[in-house]
């Protein structure tokens, strides 16, 4: 199993702890894992995103051009990263602030809406973990327990008491994914 | 007991920086190679190690402080990225003239002149070639994985004290940036006995030792150059280091090194899944390089390419090494574009398969 994800959107989204914390769950699972964020003016000047791969086997290139996973929390991120799954991947949307529909019909494509749930756990906070467990539940790469052990690597020893909360957006995100379109 | 972690490809070279057992680390920030001196920072491991962390006022000013240490004996490391290295150039090159052993690390990113902080490999030649003036050599490792950015500072050090020579790991901004897992060796001691050509105080009854790189009589300035090349032979002697993966059938021939060894292995399994017979060499030292074995291997393929992030340096040392035996091309994106696996499969096509 090779698993190759671009996680891309707005700065303060999450994005890049996004993609640490399923690769320190790829760690707890004993899978190779890499991670490459976007860094410099790209960053500054808004918009970020994060490659990461989990794998059975040895990594080769930490750098893709195309994905098996894409989510996508914004509408510049969709239109980078739209075209670049590969045929029968997977496409996730953030549906808050999205002005298109994917276009594509020869990949799988699921919706969340992260946002307004994280607004009804009155923890915008939490958003990211909720677009987890939406990932979790189409793409069951990982052991829930692992992701879990993964996000206490990622969040300071301070900040461990909101770990539940945290495991609550999972599962929330989990319910509220919604298929968008299937290919066989 | 070994310990695996997720880390950053600069600050796990900053962790491992302190295990080697390194005296003082000198130097200033610059992108995308910053987590270094940050890292360090953060850590304090003066409360570790009694390690000394110094933000200097500029690259000029950390070189020489590496200088410094150095002279007395102590294990000095530094780190930059490109603009920062030409800043040292002067210094490297007195730090090579004097022997004296020290880590210096560059997280390339592309240029020339201030560039982009976007990853790159355009200092292979600054590198490999000198960059600073006078006739000298600089031992470089290039790491590819983060696991490769730990155990290079380790023998790094290691290096530079068995030859007295500047050990230069030639990074770049994507094993810099990337997170991988990583084991870390353990802590090893500090405080060492100060070798006996260290300016540590003159003792009764010995000789004063002087560290200069500078000698007026021509005659005398010739002596150390004829030293200089004769531990330059015994580098190449004994420390090449490099990796090849599916060489045995291998009608075609990669060459590449650190992250764009990563990128073009890639390209590789692509390649082997239609049916061409492609393996790879990964130089892990660039100076001394894999030359004999390149040769050899350039015996038993149809074509050669070079892969880099940049307009074509070490390819130069691919064909002095193939020396005709086989063609030899070169493919490579720069200015901080990144080549993709798939245009690394297609000049191959284009250039020996006939695509």
């Amino acid at each position: 199993m090779t698993e190759e994800i671009i996680i891309a959107g707005f700065g303060g989204q999450g994005v890049l702890s996004m993609g640490q914390i399923l690769c320190y769950g790829g760690v707890m699972q004993d899978k190779e894992v890499s991670w490459m964020p976007s860094y410099g003016p790209e960053m500054r000047g808004g918009t970020a995103n994060c490659t990461a791969i989990i794998s059975d086997t040895e990594i080769s290139s930490p750098v893709l051009t195309r994905f098996d996973t894409a989510i996508v929390l914004n509408q510049p991120s969709m239109d980078k990263f739209e075209d670049a799954v590969k045929p029968g991947g997977l496409l996730i949307y953030e549906e808050n602030g999205m002005t298109r529909k994917p276009r594509r019909t020869d990949i799988n494509i699921c919706s969340i809406a992260a946002y307004d749930e994280s607004v009804k756990m009155n923890n915008t906070k939490v958003f990211n973990m909720i677009v987890i467990g939406g990932v979790l539940k189409v793409r069951p790469i990982l052991e829930l327990e692992n992701v879990i052990r993964g996000l206490k690597k990622v969040l300071p020893e301070r900040y461990h008491h909101l770990i539940p909360l945290n495991e609550e957006a999972i599962h929330r995100g989990m319910e509220i994914i919604k298929t968008q379109h299937q290919v066989d | 007991m070994k310990e695996l972690r997720l880390m950053k490809g600069n600050e796990a070279l900053a962790e491992a920086a302190i295990r080697a057992g390194a005296d003082a680390y000198f130097g200033y920030p610059i992108t995308p190679q910053s987590e270094v001196i940050e890292y360090l920072m953060r850590e304090n491991p003066v409360d570790r190690t009694g390690m000394q962390v110094l933000q200097a006022e500029s690259e000029v000013a950390a070189i020489n402080m590496v200088y410094g240490a150095a002279g007395c004996g102590k294990r000095a490391i530094t780190s930059s990225s490109s603009p920062g290295i030409s800043l040292k150039m002067e210094g490297i090159s007195y730090l090579a003239g004097a022997e004296l052993p020290c880590v210096i690390v560059n997280v390339v990113r592309a240029g020339p002149g201030l560039g982009t902080i976007q990853p790159s490999q355009s200092d292979y030649f600054q590198a490999v070639k000198g960059g600073g003036h006078g006739d000298y050599k600089l031992i470089v490792l290039a790491p590819a994985t983060v696991q490769e950015s730990v155990d290079f500072v380790r023998l790094a050090f290691d290096l530079a004290f068995k030859y007295r020579n500047p050990v230069m790991i030639l990074s770049d901004g994507i094993i810099g940036q990337m997170m991988e897992k990583v084991e870390l060796f353990e802590q090893q001691p500090r405080i060492a006995e100060a070798e006996e050509w260290a300016t540590v105080g003159k003792k009764p009854g010995k000789d004063s030792v002087i560290v200069t790189s500078l000698q007026l009589q021509s005659e005398e300035q010739e002596k150390v150059n004829l030293r200089l090349q004769a531990k330059y032979r015994e580098v190449e002697k004994n420390e090449v280091r490099f990796e090849t993966y599916q060489c045995e059938d291998a009608e075609y021939l990669f060459v590449a090194f650190g992250s764009c060894a990563r990128i073009t292995r890639k390209a590789m399994e692509m390649a082997r899944n239609k049916g061409i017979r492609v393996g790879l060499m990964r130089p892990q030292t660039l100076y001394p390089f894999p030359a004999e074995e390149l040769h050899r291997l350039a015996g038993q393929v149809r074509g050669i390419l070079t892969v880099e992030m940049n307009a074509g340096q070490m390819v130069e040392d691919v064909r002095l090494a193939v020396n005709g035996v086989t063609g030899v091309g070169h493919f490579g994106r720069f200015g901080g574009m990144i080549p993709s696996p798939d245009e690394i499969l297609n000049a191959l096509e284009k250039q020996f398969i006939g695509g």
